[in-house]
Protein backbone atom coordinates (compact mmCIF):
# COMPACT_ATOMS: atom_id res chain seq x y z
CA UNK A 1 0.00 0.00 0.00
CA UNK A 2 1.94 3.11 -0.85
CA UNK A 3 1.37 5.44 1.89
CA UNK A 4 3.57 8.27 0.93
CA UNK A 5 0.97 9.64 -1.95
CA UNK A 6 -1.76 9.32 0.68
CA UNK A 7 0.28 11.45 2.71
CA UNK A 8 0.65 13.92 0.09
CA UNK A 9 -2.68 14.01 -1.02
CA UNK A 10 -3.78 14.51 2.35
CA UNK A 11 -1.11 16.85 4.84
CA UNK A 12 -2.40 16.39 7.84
CA UNK A 13 -2.03 12.67 7.52
CA UNK A 14 0.97 11.30 10.06
CA UNK A 15 2.96 8.10 9.69
CA UNK A 16 2.57 5.99 12.80
CA UNK A 17 6.29 4.48 12.26
CA UNK A 18 5.68 1.92 14.94
CA UNK A 19 2.52 -0.02 13.24
CA UNK A 20 2.70 1.00 9.93
CA UNK A 21 -0.12 3.12 9.80
CA UNK A 22 -1.68 6.11 8.85
CA UNK A 23 -3.00 8.21 12.33
CA UNK A 24 -5.56 10.73 10.74
CA UNK A 25 -7.25 13.61 12.88
CA UNK A 26 -10.80 13.46 13.79
CA UNK A 27 -12.34 15.97 11.38
CA UNK A 28 -10.92 14.61 8.61
CA UNK A 29 -11.15 11.11 8.90
CA UNK A 30 -14.52 10.27 7.38
CA UNK A 31 -12.96 11.99 4.14
CA UNK A 32 -9.73 9.82 4.17
CA UNK A 33 -12.41 6.91 4.54
CA UNK A 34 -14.03 7.66 1.68
CA UNK A 35 -11.16 8.37 -0.64
CA UNK A 36 -9.78 4.71 0.43
CA UNK A 37 -12.87 3.01 -0.37
CA UNK A 38 -14.32 5.04 -3.42
CA UNK A 39 -11.37 6.89 -5.44
CA UNK A 40 -8.01 6.08 -4.19
CA UNK A 41 -7.67 2.54 -6.55
CA UNK A 42 -7.39 0.36 -3.57
CA UNK A 43 -11.04 -0.22 -3.12
CA UNK A 44 -11.01 -0.82 0.58
CA UNK A 45 -14.47 -1.63 0.55
CA UNK A 46 -14.55 -4.59 4.01
CA UNK A 47 -13.43 -2.78 7.43
CA UNK A 48 -12.56 -5.89 9.07
CA UNK A 49 -11.98 -4.70 12.74
CA UNK A 50 -12.08 -1.44 14.69
CA UNK A 51 -10.10 -2.18 18.02
CA UNK A 52 -9.56 0.76 20.95
CA UNK A 53 -5.93 1.03 22.80
CA UNK A 54 -5.77 2.96 26.26
CA UNK A 55 -2.26 4.29 26.27
CA UNK A 56 -1.62 5.82 30.35
CA UNK A 57 0.48 8.87 30.43
CA UNK A 58 4.13 7.77 31.37
CA UNK A 59 7.44 8.94 31.78
CA UNK A 60 10.28 8.33 29.51
CA UNK A 61 14.17 8.71 30.86
CA UNK A 62 16.31 10.74 28.54
CA UNK A 63 19.81 10.78 28.80
CA UNK A 64 22.07 13.84 27.44
CA UNK A 65 25.84 13.40 27.52
CA UNK A 66 27.63 16.48 28.40
CA UNK A 67 31.51 16.86 27.49
CA UNK A 68 33.25 16.00 30.71
CA UNK A 69 31.32 12.33 30.77
CA UNK A 70 28.71 13.55 33.22
CA UNK A 71 25.47 12.28 32.27
CA UNK A 72 22.23 14.39 32.64
CA UNK A 73 18.89 12.22 32.86
CA UNK A 74 15.71 14.19 31.85
CA UNK A 75 12.45 12.77 32.54
CA UNK A 76 10.40 13.24 29.66
CA UNK A 77 6.66 13.25 29.82
CA UNK A 78 4.69 11.84 27.84
CA UNK A 79 0.17 12.52 27.97
CA UNK A 80 -1.77 9.40 27.87
CA UNK A 81 -3.80 9.10 24.90
CA UNK A 82 -6.57 6.69 23.79
CA UNK A 83 -6.57 5.71 19.76
CA UNK A 84 -9.25 4.06 17.18
CA UNK A 85 -7.57 1.27 14.89
CA UNK A 86 -9.41 0.58 11.86
CA UNK A 87 -8.01 -2.39 9.66
CA UNK A 88 -9.22 -2.29 6.43
CA UNK A 89 -9.10 -4.88 3.31
CA UNK A 90 -10.32 -5.20 -0.03
CA UNK A 91 -12.55 -7.83 -0.81
CA UNK A 92 -13.09 -7.11 -5.00
CA UNK A 93 -9.58 -7.32 -5.64
CA UNK A 94 -8.48 -9.23 -2.37
CA UNK A 95 -5.94 -6.45 -0.76
CA UNK A 96 -5.36 -5.26 2.17
CA UNK A 97 -4.19 -4.38 4.87
CA UNK A 98 -4.34 -0.75 5.39
CA UNK A 99 -4.69 0.64 9.14
CA UNK A 100 -5.98 3.49 10.21
CA UNK A 101 -5.83 5.38 13.41
CA UNK A 102 -7.70 7.66 15.55
CA UNK A 103 -5.68 9.68 17.88
CA UNK A 104 -7.40 10.94 21.08
CA UNK A 105 -5.41 13.21 23.05
CA UNK A 106 -8.34 14.00 25.55
CA UNK A 107 -7.99 10.63 27.31
CA UNK A 108 -10.79 11.52 29.92
CA UNK A 109 -13.31 12.05 27.79
CA UNK A 110 -12.23 10.93 24.30
CA UNK A 111 -14.29 11.84 21.19
CA UNK A 112 -13.63 10.19 18.05
CA UNK A 113 -15.60 10.63 14.54
CA UNK A 114 -17.86 6.96 13.62
CA UNK A 115 -17.34 5.59 10.35
CA UNK A 116 -20.40 3.92 10.51
CA UNK A 117 -22.39 5.98 7.84
CA UNK A 118 -19.47 4.71 5.66
CA UNK A 119 -19.10 1.38 7.03
CA UNK A 120 -22.31 -0.49 8.59
CA UNK A 121 -19.25 -3.27 10.12
CA UNK A 122 -18.70 -0.58 12.67
CA UNK A 123 -22.15 -0.45 13.97
CA UNK A 124 -21.61 -2.89 16.88
CA UNK A 125 -17.69 -2.94 16.98
CA UNK A 126 -17.51 1.39 17.50
CA UNK A 127 -20.77 0.22 20.19
CA UNK A 128 -18.01 -2.11 22.21
CA UNK A 129 -15.04 0.39 21.88
CA UNK A 130 -17.76 2.91 23.60
CA UNK A 131 -18.90 0.58 26.24
CA UNK A 132 -15.07 -0.69 27.30
CA UNK A 133 -12.86 2.42 26.57
CA UNK A 134 -15.73 5.20 26.97
CA UNK A 135 -14.70 7.02 23.42
CA UNK A 136 -17.72 8.71 22.32
CA UNK A 137 -18.70 8.49 18.21
CA UNK A 138 -20.04 11.13 17.03
CA UNK A 139 -22.11 10.16 14.01
CA UNK A 140 -22.50 7.15 15.68
CA UNK A 141 -26.64 6.71 15.51
CA UNK A 142 -26.59 3.98 18.12
CA UNK A 143 -24.57 4.91 20.51
CA UNK A 144 -25.32 2.44 23.15
CA UNK A 145 -23.40 -0.06 25.70
CA UNK A 146 -23.09 -3.33 23.95
CA UNK A 147 -21.78 -6.01 26.39
CA UNK A 148 -21.99 -4.03 30.12
CA UNK A 149 -25.52 -3.16 31.34
CA UNK A 150 -26.58 0.75 30.85
CA UNK A 151 -26.56 1.40 34.86
CA UNK A 152 -22.70 0.01 34.86
CA UNK A 153 -20.67 3.50 34.76
CA UNK A 154 -17.37 2.92 34.38
CA UNK A 155 -15.14 1.32 31.40
CA UNK A 156 -13.63 -2.14 32.41
CA UNK A 157 -10.84 -1.93 29.22
CA UNK A 158 -9.42 1.65 30.49
CA UNK A 159 -5.82 0.65 31.28
CA UNK A 160 -6.41 2.51 35.18
CA UNK A 161 -10.15 0.73 35.61
CA UNK A 162 -10.46 -0.37 39.16
CA UNK A 163 -13.27 -2.86 39.82
CA UNK A 164 -15.64 -1.49 42.49
CA UNK A 165 -15.52 -3.04 45.72
CA UNK A 166 -19.37 -3.31 46.39
CA UNK A 167 -19.35 -6.91 46.24
CA UNK A 168 -21.92 -8.06 48.92
CA UNK A 169 -19.76 -10.48 51.13
CA UNK A 170 -20.80 -13.81 52.45
CA UNK A 171 -20.62 -13.47 55.88
CA UNK A 172 -17.90 -15.85 56.87
CA UNK A 173 -15.58 -16.39 60.12
CA UNK A 174 -12.86 -14.36 58.35
CA UNK A 175 -12.68 -10.99 60.53
CA UNK A 176 -11.36 -8.85 57.37
CA UNK A 177 -14.17 -10.15 55.20
CA UNK A 178 -16.82 -9.06 57.98
CA UNK A 179 -15.24 -5.80 57.88
CA UNK A 180 -15.21 -5.09 54.99
CA UNK A 181 -19.01 -5.99 54.43
CA UNK A 182 -19.76 -4.12 57.36
CA UNK A 183 -18.06 -1.20 55.34
CA UNK A 184 -19.55 -1.66 52.28
CA UNK A 185 -23.19 -1.99 53.99
CA UNK A 186 -22.85 1.56 55.94
CA UNK A 187 -21.33 3.22 52.98
CA UNK A 188 -24.57 2.24 51.22
CA UNK B 1 -59.41 -8.39 41.39
CA UNK B 2 -57.85 -6.63 38.70
CA UNK B 3 -56.44 -8.85 36.17
CA UNK B 4 -52.34 -8.84 36.26
CA UNK B 5 -51.02 -6.56 34.07
CA UNK B 6 -48.38 -7.79 31.26
CA UNK B 7 -45.22 -7.06 32.18
CA UNK B 8 -43.41 -8.28 29.58
CA UNK B 9 -44.48 -7.00 26.22
CA UNK B 10 -45.18 -3.16 25.43
CA UNK B 11 -48.36 -2.20 23.22
CA UNK B 12 -48.05 1.01 20.90
CA UNK B 13 -50.85 1.89 18.53
CA UNK B 14 -49.77 2.49 15.05
CA UNK B 15 -48.13 5.79 13.72
CA UNK B 16 -50.33 5.52 10.27
CA UNK B 17 -53.35 3.84 11.06
CA UNK B 18 -54.03 4.60 15.05
CA UNK B 19 -56.66 1.48 15.18
CA UNK B 20 -53.78 -0.98 14.65
CA UNK B 21 -51.72 -1.41 17.08
CA UNK B 22 -47.72 -2.45 17.32
CA UNK B 23 -46.83 -5.10 19.97
CA UNK B 24 -43.16 -5.27 21.09
CA UNK B 25 -42.12 -8.63 22.76
CA UNK B 26 -39.15 -10.07 24.18
CA UNK B 27 -37.55 -12.80 22.16
CA UNK B 28 -35.07 -14.68 24.56
CA UNK B 29 -32.73 -14.54 26.28
CA UNK B 30 -33.98 -17.80 27.85
CA UNK B 31 -35.91 -18.93 24.38
CA UNK B 32 -34.76 -21.97 22.88
CA UNK B 33 -34.25 -20.93 19.51
CA UNK B 34 -31.94 -18.39 20.47
CA UNK B 35 -28.93 -20.81 21.51
CA UNK B 36 -27.87 -19.35 24.06
CA UNK B 37 -28.36 -16.05 26.12
CA UNK B 38 -29.10 -14.01 23.22
CA UNK B 39 -31.97 -11.46 23.44
CA UNK B 40 -34.20 -9.49 20.43
CA UNK B 41 -36.45 -7.25 20.78
CA UNK B 42 -39.17 -7.40 18.41
CA UNK B 43 -41.62 -4.91 16.77
CA UNK B 44 -44.68 -6.57 15.36
CA UNK B 45 -47.61 -5.06 13.26
CA UNK B 46 -49.85 -8.32 13.75
CA UNK B 47 -47.32 -11.60 12.66
CA UNK B 48 -45.09 -9.01 10.33
CA UNK B 49 -41.77 -7.58 12.13
CA UNK B 50 -41.34 -3.93 11.71
CA UNK B 51 -38.06 -3.22 14.10
CA UNK B 52 -35.71 -5.43 15.91
CA UNK B 53 -33.46 -4.68 18.03
CA UNK B 54 -30.67 -7.07 19.48
CA UNK B 55 -29.14 -6.98 22.60
CA UNK B 56 -25.66 -8.93 23.80
CA UNK B 57 -23.77 -9.45 26.84
CA UNK B 58 -25.03 -12.10 28.82
CA UNK B 59 -22.37 -14.23 28.69
CA UNK B 60 -20.04 -11.11 28.48
CA UNK B 61 -16.61 -11.95 30.35
CA UNK B 62 -14.56 -9.34 29.02
CA UNK B 63 -11.77 -12.06 27.85
CA UNK B 64 -9.72 -8.83 26.08
CA UNK B 65 -9.39 -7.79 29.92
CA UNK B 66 -8.55 -11.60 31.15
CA UNK B 67 -5.96 -11.28 28.31
CA UNK B 68 -4.19 -8.50 29.20
CA UNK B 69 -3.10 -10.34 32.35
CA UNK B 70 -1.72 -13.10 31.53
CA UNK B 71 1.27 -13.87 29.41
CA UNK B 72 1.27 -15.33 25.72
CA UNK B 73 0.73 -18.87 25.99
CA UNK B 74 -1.13 -18.83 29.12
CA UNK B 75 -3.77 -17.48 26.72
CA UNK B 76 -4.41 -20.29 24.92
CA UNK B 77 -6.71 -22.47 26.71
CA UNK B 78 -8.89 -19.43 26.94
CA UNK B 79 -9.64 -19.29 23.10
CA UNK B 80 -10.73 -22.72 23.32
CA UNK B 81 -13.87 -21.36 25.30
CA UNK B 82 -14.41 -19.09 22.65
CA UNK B 83 -16.80 -20.38 19.92
CA UNK B 84 -16.73 -23.92 22.10
CA UNK B 85 -17.97 -25.49 18.94
CA UNK B 86 -14.45 -25.03 17.14
CA UNK B 87 -11.68 -24.43 19.62
CA UNK B 88 -9.22 -25.96 17.12
CA UNK B 89 -9.56 -22.88 14.70
CA UNK B 90 -9.69 -20.67 17.81
CA UNK B 91 -6.25 -22.21 18.86
CA UNK B 92 -5.14 -21.57 15.70
CA UNK B 93 -5.98 -18.12 15.06
CA UNK B 94 -4.63 -17.22 17.89
CA UNK B 95 -1.00 -19.18 17.33
CA UNK B 96 -1.01 -17.91 13.87
CA UNK B 97 -1.31 -13.98 15.13
CA UNK B 98 1.34 -14.52 18.23
CA UNK B 99 3.78 -16.56 15.26
CA UNK B 100 3.18 -13.94 12.44
CA UNK B 101 4.80 -11.32 15.36
CA UNK B 102 7.35 -13.69 16.33
CA UNK B 103 8.64 -14.83 13.22
CA UNK B 104 8.22 -18.30 14.20
CA UNK B 105 8.57 -21.17 11.80
CA UNK B 106 6.04 -23.90 12.23
CA UNK B 107 7.30 -27.65 10.70
CA UNK B 108 5.76 -29.61 7.98
CA UNK B 109 4.28 -31.91 9.89
CA UNK B 110 2.18 -29.56 12.14
CA UNK B 111 1.15 -27.49 9.29
CA UNK B 112 -0.47 -30.84 7.81
CA UNK B 113 -1.93 -31.38 11.91
CA UNK B 114 -3.30 -27.90 11.76
CA UNK B 115 -5.05 -28.00 8.30
CA UNK B 116 -7.15 -31.57 9.43
CA UNK B 117 -7.69 -30.23 12.78
CA UNK B 118 -9.37 -27.26 11.15
CA UNK B 119 -10.85 -29.16 8.32
CA UNK B 120 -12.38 -32.05 10.94
CA UNK B 121 -13.98 -28.68 12.51
CA UNK B 122 -15.56 -27.15 10.28
CA UNK B 123 -16.98 -30.59 9.52
CA UNK B 124 -18.51 -30.39 13.64
CA UNK B 125 -19.31 -26.38 12.93
CA UNK B 126 -21.44 -27.40 9.73
CA UNK B 127 -23.37 -30.33 11.18
CA UNK B 128 -24.22 -28.62 14.36
CA UNK B 129 -25.34 -25.47 12.43
CA UNK B 130 -27.57 -27.69 9.93
CA UNK B 131 -28.95 -29.77 12.42
CA UNK B 132 -29.85 -26.95 14.50
CA UNK B 133 -31.45 -25.13 11.43
CA UNK B 134 -33.41 -28.22 10.54
CA UNK B 135 -34.52 -28.16 14.12
CA UNK B 136 -35.87 -24.70 14.01
CA UNK B 137 -37.38 -25.55 11.30
CA UNK B 138 -39.79 -27.85 13.05
CA UNK B 139 -38.28 -31.14 12.56
CA UNK B 140 -37.43 -31.72 16.08
CA UNK B 141 -34.69 -33.79 16.78
CA UNK B 142 -34.47 -36.54 14.32
CA UNK B 143 -32.05 -35.21 11.64
CA UNK B 144 -30.68 -32.79 14.36
CA UNK B 145 -29.40 -36.26 15.94
CA UNK B 146 -28.50 -37.72 12.98
CA UNK B 147 -26.21 -34.81 12.65
CA UNK B 148 -24.59 -35.27 16.08
CA UNK B 149 -24.23 -38.85 15.71
CA UNK B 150 -21.59 -38.02 12.89
CA UNK B 151 -20.53 -35.22 15.10
CA UNK B 152 -19.78 -37.81 17.99
CA UNK B 153 -17.43 -39.84 15.89
CA UNK B 154 -15.03 -35.96 15.70
CA UNK B 155 -15.13 -35.66 19.10
CA UNK B 156 -13.81 -38.65 19.60
CA UNK B 157 -10.92 -38.54 17.24
CA UNK B 158 -10.60 -35.22 19.03
CA UNK B 159 -10.30 -36.51 22.60
CA UNK B 160 -8.41 -39.45 21.49
CA UNK B 161 -5.67 -36.82 20.46
CA UNK B 162 -6.18 -33.36 23.05
CA UNK B 163 -7.73 -35.05 26.16
CA UNK B 164 -10.72 -33.32 25.58
CA UNK B 165 -13.58 -33.27 23.48
CA UNK B 166 -14.27 -29.50 22.81
CA UNK B 167 -11.81 -27.35 25.06
CA UNK B 168 -8.66 -28.84 22.83
CA UNK B 169 -5.93 -26.96 23.72
CA UNK B 170 -3.99 -28.20 21.19
CA UNK B 171 -2.34 -25.40 19.35
CA UNK B 172 1.42 -24.47 20.39
CA UNK B 173 3.34 -21.60 18.78
CA UNK B 174 5.64 -23.00 16.89
CA UNK B 175 3.82 -26.38 16.12
CA UNK B 176 1.36 -28.55 18.55
CA UNK B 177 1.05 -29.56 21.70
CA UNK B 178 1.86 -33.37 21.11
CA UNK B 179 2.44 -36.31 18.31
CA UNK B 180 -0.99 -37.93 16.77
CA UNK B 181 -1.36 -40.92 18.77
CA UNK B 182 -0.58 -44.38 17.08
CA UNK B 183 -3.94 -45.35 14.98
CA UNK B 184 -4.89 -42.19 14.73
CA UNK B 185 -4.38 -41.33 11.29
CA UNK B 186 -5.83 -44.38 10.18
CA UNK B 187 -9.12 -43.89 11.94
CA UNK B 188 -8.98 -40.16 10.48
CA UNK B 189 -8.69 -41.63 7.38
CA UNK B 190 -11.88 -44.74 7.74
CA UNK B 191 -13.74 -41.61 9.15
CA UNK B 192 -13.11 -39.69 6.04
CA UNK B 193 -13.84 -42.29 3.58
CA UNK B 194 -17.23 -42.74 5.42
CA UNK B 195 -18.29 -39.52 5.53
CA UNK B 196 -19.37 -38.89 2.18
CA UNK B 197 -22.01 -41.38 2.69
CA UNK B 198 -23.37 -40.13 5.55
CA UNK B 199 -24.07 -36.82 3.44
CA UNK B 200 -25.47 -38.06 0.79
CA UNK B 201 -28.22 -39.82 3.01
CA UNK B 202 -28.43 -36.40 4.97
CA UNK B 203 -29.04 -34.42 1.23
CA UNK B 204 -31.19 -37.13 0.52
CA UNK B 205 -33.32 -36.21 3.38
CA UNK B 206 -33.14 -32.65 3.43
CA UNK B 207 -32.51 -30.74 0.38
CA UNK B 208 -35.81 -31.38 -1.84
CA UNK B 209 -38.09 -31.74 1.36
CA UNK B 210 -41.06 -29.85 0.63
CA UNK B 211 -41.18 -28.15 3.72
CA UNK B 212 -37.38 -26.77 3.97
CA UNK B 213 -37.66 -25.31 0.65
CA UNK B 214 -40.94 -23.32 1.20
CA UNK B 215 -39.88 -22.16 4.64
CA UNK B 216 -36.30 -21.18 3.53
CA UNK B 217 -36.33 -20.44 0.23
CA UNK B 218 -36.54 -16.35 -0.34
CA UNK B 219 -36.33 -15.89 3.44
CA UNK B 220 -33.72 -13.45 4.90
CA UNK B 221 -32.33 -12.17 1.55
CA UNK B 222 -29.25 -10.52 2.15
CA UNK B 223 -27.81 -8.31 -0.83
CA UNK B 224 -23.64 -8.50 -1.25
CA UNK B 225 -23.62 -5.03 -1.50
CA UNK B 226 -25.14 -5.17 2.40
CA UNK B 227 -23.17 -8.18 3.08
CA UNK B 228 -19.30 -6.37 1.94
CA UNK B 229 -20.40 -3.08 3.54
CA UNK B 230 -22.03 -4.82 7.06
CA UNK B 231 -18.44 -6.86 7.16
CA UNK B 232 -20.07 -10.10 6.99
CA UNK B 233 -17.72 -12.99 6.42
CA UNK B 234 -17.65 -16.92 6.15
CA UNK B 235 -20.21 -19.35 4.52
CA UNK B 236 -22.86 -16.41 5.31
CA UNK B 237 -21.04 -13.78 2.86
CA UNK B 238 -20.44 -16.87 0.40
CA UNK B 239 -24.46 -17.61 0.15
CA UNK B 240 -24.63 -14.22 -1.57
CA UNK B 241 -22.29 -14.74 -4.28
CA UNK B 242 -18.66 -12.79 -2.89
CA UNK B 243 -16.16 -15.14 -3.36
CA UNK B 244 -13.78 -14.28 -0.70
CA UNK B 245 -12.36 -17.29 1.50
CA UNK B 246 -9.38 -16.77 3.55
CA UNK B 247 -8.21 -19.64 2.53
CA UNK B 248 -8.03 -18.61 -0.88
CA UNK B 249 -7.61 -14.79 -0.82
CA UNK B 250 -5.07 -14.48 1.81
CA UNK B 251 -3.53 -18.16 2.54
CA UNK B 252 -2.19 -18.64 5.65
CA UNK B 253 -0.43 -22.01 7.31
CA UNK B 254 -0.38 -24.75 4.05
CA UNK B 255 -3.73 -23.74 2.49
CA UNK B 256 -2.46 -22.73 -0.78
CA UNK B 257 -1.03 -26.47 -1.48
CA UNK B 258 -4.78 -27.91 -1.56
CA UNK B 259 -7.05 -27.85 -4.58
CA UNK B 260 -10.26 -27.26 -3.15
CA UNK B 261 -13.62 -25.39 -4.60
CA UNK B 262 -14.99 -22.32 -2.81
CA UNK B 263 -18.98 -23.01 -3.12
CA UNK B 264 -20.80 -19.51 -3.44
CA UNK B 265 -24.55 -19.22 -3.07
CA UNK B 266 -27.18 -17.06 -5.59
CA UNK B 267 -29.68 -15.56 -4.00
CA UNK B 268 -28.23 -15.25 -0.43
CA UNK B 269 -31.49 -16.66 1.19
CA UNK B 270 -31.48 -19.29 4.08
CA UNK B 271 -31.46 -21.59 1.72
CA UNK B 272 -28.26 -20.73 -0.02
CA UNK B 273 -26.92 -20.27 3.40
CA UNK B 274 -27.86 -24.10 4.08
CA UNK B 275 -26.23 -25.54 1.25
CA UNK B 276 -23.24 -23.72 1.22
CA UNK B 277 -22.39 -25.65 4.36
CA UNK B 278 -24.06 -28.54 2.95
CA UNK B 279 -21.16 -27.74 -0.09
CA UNK B 280 -18.34 -26.94 2.11
CA UNK B 281 -18.72 -29.94 3.99
CA UNK B 282 -17.70 -32.10 0.90
CA UNK B 283 -14.69 -29.78 0.01
CA UNK B 284 -13.34 -29.92 3.21
CA UNK B 285 -14.14 -33.93 3.06
CA UNK B 286 -11.92 -33.36 -0.12
CA UNK B 287 -8.86 -31.32 1.76
CA UNK B 288 -8.78 -33.82 4.62
CA UNK B 289 -8.03 -36.90 2.10
CA UNK B 290 -5.36 -34.78 0.33
CA UNK B 291 -3.61 -34.06 3.61
CA UNK B 292 -4.05 -37.34 5.17
CA UNK B 293 -2.42 -38.31 1.80
CA UNK B 294 0.65 -36.17 1.70
CA UNK B 295 0.83 -36.21 5.77
CA UNK B 296 4.83 -36.49 5.78
CA UNK B 297 6.70 -37.21 8.92
CA UNK B 298 9.00 -35.30 10.99
CA UNK B 299 8.80 -32.61 14.02
CA UNK B 300 5.72 -31.14 15.34
CA UNK B 301 7.59 -28.29 17.27
CA UNK B 302 9.51 -25.49 15.49
CA UNK B 303 12.37 -24.02 17.32
CA UNK B 304 10.89 -21.44 20.12
CA UNK B 305 12.40 -20.02 22.53
CA UNK B 306 11.17 -20.82 26.44
CA UNK B 307 9.96 -17.10 26.80
CA UNK B 308 7.80 -15.50 24.11
CA UNK B 309 8.16 -11.89 24.47
CA UNK B 310 7.15 -10.02 20.94
CA UNK B 311 8.70 -6.55 20.17
CA UNK B 312 6.91 -3.46 20.94
CA UNK B 313 4.66 -3.15 18.13
CA UNK B 314 1.18 -4.15 17.15
CA UNK B 315 -0.12 -7.03 14.61
CA UNK B 316 -2.76 -8.10 13.11
CA UNK B 317 -4.04 -11.44 11.61
CA UNK B 318 -6.76 -13.60 10.83
CA UNK B 319 -7.79 -16.84 9.63
CA UNK B 320 -11.12 -18.14 8.06
CA UNK B 321 -12.78 -19.64 11.33
CA UNK B 322 -15.71 -22.26 9.94
CA UNK B 323 -18.00 -18.85 11.30
CA UNK B 324 -16.30 -16.09 9.30
CA UNK B 325 -12.93 -14.32 9.76
CA UNK B 326 -11.79 -14.34 12.63
CA UNK B 327 -9.08 -11.88 13.86
CA UNK B 328 -6.51 -11.36 16.64
CA UNK B 329 -5.32 -8.00 16.62
CA UNK B 330 -2.96 -7.58 19.65
CA UNK B 331 -0.56 -4.83 21.29
CA UNK B 332 2.59 -5.60 21.90
CA UNK B 333 5.04 -3.45 24.82
CA UNK B 334 7.63 -5.69 25.14
CA UNK B 335 6.78 -7.50 27.78
CA UNK B 336 5.19 -10.94 28.32
CA UNK B 337 2.08 -9.99 28.02
CA UNK B 338 0.05 -8.68 25.54
CA UNK B 339 -0.75 -4.64 25.89
CA UNK B 340 -3.56 -5.04 24.21
CA UNK B 341 -5.41 -8.58 22.95
CA UNK B 342 -8.68 -8.00 20.90
CA UNK B 343 -10.74 -10.54 18.82
CA UNK B 344 -12.55 -9.82 15.96
CA UNK B 345 -15.34 -12.14 16.37
CA UNK B 346 -17.58 -13.46 13.63
CA UNK B 347 -20.11 -14.15 15.28
CA UNK B 348 -20.42 -10.63 16.56
CA UNK B 349 -20.54 -8.82 13.08
CA UNK B 350 -22.27 -11.40 11.17
CA UNK B 351 -25.40 -9.85 13.10
CA UNK B 352 -25.24 -6.27 11.96
CA UNK B 353 -27.35 -7.62 9.41
CA UNK B 354 -29.81 -9.14 11.23
CA UNK B 355 -32.23 -6.43 11.63
CA UNK B 356 -32.05 -5.67 8.05
CA UNK B 357 -32.95 -9.30 7.20
CA UNK B 358 -35.63 -9.86 9.78
CA UNK B 359 -37.64 -6.68 9.33
CA UNK B 360 -40.74 -7.49 6.34
CA UNK B 361 -40.75 -10.90 7.54
CA UNK B 362 -42.95 -13.06 9.95
CA UNK B 363 -41.85 -13.96 13.10
CA UNK B 364 -41.79 -17.45 12.68
CA UNK B 365 -39.20 -16.57 10.33
CA UNK B 366 -36.91 -14.48 12.32
CA UNK B 367 -35.75 -17.98 13.84
CA UNK B 368 -34.97 -19.34 10.65
CA UNK B 369 -32.88 -16.20 9.96
CA UNK B 370 -30.98 -16.11 12.78
CA UNK B 371 -29.79 -19.86 12.98
CA UNK B 372 -29.01 -19.90 9.25
CA UNK B 373 -26.37 -17.03 10.55
CA UNK B 374 -24.81 -19.58 12.80
CA UNK B 375 -23.54 -17.40 16.38
CA UNK B 376 -22.19 -18.90 19.61
CA UNK B 377 -22.62 -16.64 22.46
CA UNK B 378 -19.11 -17.43 23.57
CA UNK B 379 -17.46 -15.73 21.05
CA UNK B 380 -19.87 -13.07 20.60
CA UNK B 381 -19.99 -11.88 24.02
CA UNK B 382 -16.76 -12.95 24.37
Amino acid sequence: MDIDALLKRFPALQRDEKSDAVIAPCDIVMEVAEFLKKDSGYELDYLSNVSGVDYLPKEEKEELKKEEGEVETKIKEIPGYMEVVYHFYSMKNKGGLFVLKQRLMDRESPVAMSLMPLYRSAEFQEREVYDLFGIKFTGHPDLRRLFMWEEFEDFPLRKDYKEPDDYEYEPTAHDTVLEKSEANKSNK
Amino acid sequence: MDAPKPRDFKVYPHEDDPGRNILEIAMGPHHPSTHGVFRMDAKLDGETIVDLVPHFGYLHRNHEKLGEDLPYPAIMPYTDRLDYLCSMTNNWAYAHAVESMLDIEVPERAEYIRVIMAELTRLVNHMMLVGFFINDLGAIGTPLLYALREREKILDLFEWVSGARMMCNYFRFGGLRNELPPGWVEACQKLVDEFPAFLDEYEDLLNENEIIIARSQHVGVLSKELAINAGVTGPVLRACGVDYDLRKADPYGIYDRFDFRIPLGEVGDCFDRFMIRMLEMRESISILKQALKDLPDGEIMGKVSKTIKPKAGESYSRIESPKGELGFHIVADGTVNPYRYRIRPPSLINLTVLKDLCIGHKLADTIIIFGSIDIVLGELDR
